[in-house]
């Protein structure tokens, strides 16, 4: 039987605010264990939290950047459960009033545009972090209270593909709004997955597996690419499927059950006494909503008509904010009407040398008017192609200008016609037969003869008008 | 009602440990209190606006501003148990 795969993600995503959520201690990673801390996020008794102003700012913006609705009407509610890295013992969370609904996220995934929708972005707090040693386990409660979103996608993704091209158009689109560093592999960006399986053509849901423990995009892809085969096999073998929570083991490359001790999560949430309500009103969101920057698809339609580029290069350069903004710099000052030319260059070797040298675009060393400089000798056919490859190179890593490297590397082609002549009329004199074959109407002896002058001038002579120059030769003869 | 089961439950969620004439005790007296709170179902409601707050106040927020942090000392200080700057705990995961 054929199975449907239906997959839902949440993100957990930490803000980039200077304080946490509800008290001043500034968020410094790096920091002693227990020196970013103070009675509010230690939940000593008789504390009263206040929600950090920049943090619902950021929040707004990143609601109304996913199309969501925001709640006029919202507030915090306690998550209680145990676990040492909550001292509190609950969460400050939002259950029935979330700040936004209804979002949606379009995903570029296998050449076609699809709409993921975001049931909520709401606001909650980050827990401790826990150390286990041999004997006991060891908290550190810095991180404790650091600004949360929670982002939560509809079951729309059909597949682990999916999945990941959702991450990362997630991670492009916070990327602009500068509220989150958004790194899987720091923590400051975690996800979790809901995963089942359904007979094709099905209506209801089948039973969900939850994934945990993914630290990378590419962990979220491998794990579900597992479930989908660990379940395929069960569904297949006609064994019932149990709702658990599984957690990926990167290295061993499959997930494996976590068997709670206690029974369904009881979370009772209700709402926090300590913290009154927001009204969020029109006039407060459309003053945040003129604070948004262009978003990537936006810009992206923009490059497309100013610039005239394809759909295809368009993307590739929108990826992310800065890159953008080093691309759009180096377009703009392109003198060159065809803007073309220089997204060529962009998109190819530029992008090649950042990714050989495992850096942005943006982070390549290299001036953007000598870089203008060499694309004019290859345009102008001073020199070749390819050479200007290696000028490109060596230009990130000596910083020396195009014109410098050009003459060291005696690279100039050899355009000059009566240069030329000298060394075809040898070439035509040595190369009787495919000059026969040429007459006889075989072109591709023209390309052999092509050949021979370019091996005779060392790569320098100009190919195109080396062509023309032996056709005429030949023709006229 | 409520049952003797679920002030059980409501107790282990809680952490709480009760001994049996806790639990009978405990369970007569919630089932009071929620007696008592069960008067407000025969009012009509229909013309309140829901609530969840008491206090007519809304959108109190502070300014992204750092504060001074405890130490790590101080913190620690009536911790039952530390390692470090650590605060210990019994292991928690086997
Ligand atoms: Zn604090």
């Amino acid at each position: 039987m054929k199975y449907q795969t239906v997959i839902g993600l949440e993100v957990h995503l930490q803000l980039n605010t200077k304080t946490k959520a509800f008290c001043g201690c500034a968020i410094d990673f790096g920091k002693t264990p227990n020196s970013g801390v103070c009675p509010v996020c230690l939940g000593f008794p008789g504390t009263l939290p206040v929600y950090n102003k920049e943090a619902l700012n950021s929040a707004i913006k990143l609601a109304l950047a996913f199309s969501c609705e925001i709640q006029e009407h919202t507030k915090f509610d306690r998550k209680n459960y145990f676990y040492p890295d909550l001292p509190k013992n609950y969460q400050i969370s939002q259950f029935d009033l979330p700040l936004s609904r209804n979002g949606y996220l379009d995903i570029a995934s296998g050449g076609k545009t699809k709409r993921i929708g975001i049931t909520r972005v709401h606001l909650e707090e980050d827990a401790g972090k826990l150390i286990h040693e041999t004997s006991s386990s060891l908290v550190d409660f810095n991180r404790t209270g650091v600004p949360l979103l929670e982002i939560v996608s509809e079951p729309d993704l059909s597949s682990p593909q999916e999945a990941f091209d959702y991450l990362t158009s997630l991670k492009n689109i916070i990327g602009y709004l500068d509220v989150s560093d958004c790194d899987m592999e720091k923590g400051s960006l975690r996800c979790d997955a809901n995963i089942s399986l359904r007979p094709e053509g099905a209506k209801e849901l089948g039973v969900k597996t939850e994934l945990k423990n993914m630290n990378s995009f590419k962990g979220v892809k491998d794990a579900l690419a597992f479930e989908v085969s660990r379940q395929t096999e069960l569904l297949e073998a006609g064994q019932p499927m149990t709702q658990e929570t599984r957690l990926w083991d990167a290295e061993k490359s499959e997930t494996v059950s976590m068997r709670s001790k206690e029974g369904a999560k009881d979370y009772r949430y209700f709402p926090d006494p300590d913290l009154t309500v927001f009204i969020i009103d029109r006039e407060m969101v459309s003053r945040i909503k003129t604070q948004l920057p262009e978003l990537p698809r936006e810009k992206m339609q923009r490059f497309m008509r100013d610039y005239g580029l394809s759909e295809y290069d368009a993307k590739i350069l929108v990826n992310s904010k800065k890159d953008a903004q080093f691309a759009e710099d180096c377009i703009q000052k392109y003198p060159e009407k065809d803007k073309k030319i220089m997204v060529n260059w962009l998109i190819g070797p530029l992008l090649s040398e950042a990714n050989a040298r495992k850096l942005n675009l943006y982070e390549l060393n290299i001036d953007k008017e000598e870089l203008i400089n060499l694309i004019g000798f290859v345009e102008n056919q001073s020199i070749s192609h390819l050479s200007a490859k290696l000028v490109l190179t060596q230009m990130i890593d000596s910083q020396k200008p195009a014109v410098l490297l050009i003459k060291e590397n005696n690279m100039l082609q050899i355009s000059d016609t009566t240069a030329l002549e000298e060394i075809i009329a040898g070439v035509i004199l040595e190369n009787e037969k495919s000059v026969s074959s040429f007459k006889a109407g075989k072109t591709n002896a023209l390309m052999f003869l092509v050949g021979q002058v370019m091996k005779k001038s060392a790569g320098k002579a100009n190919p195109k008008v080396v062509g023309e120059l032996i056709k005429r030769r030949l023709t006229d003869a | 009602m409520i049952d003797k089961e679920t002030v059980e439950y409501v107790a282990h969620l809680a952490r709480i440990e009760l001994q049996p004439e806790e639990l009978e005790k405990l369970s007569r007296q919630l089932h009071d209190i929620l007696g008592f709170i069960d008067k407000l179902s025969v009012l009509d409601v229909g013309l309140v606006k829901p609530t969840s707050h008491i206090l007519p106040i809304s959108n109190v927020l502070r300014e992204d501003e750092p504060h001074i942090c405890l130490t790590p000392d101080k913190a620690l200080e009536n911790a039952p148990g530390k390692n470090g700057n650590f605060f210990s705990v019994p292991k928690i995961i086997e």
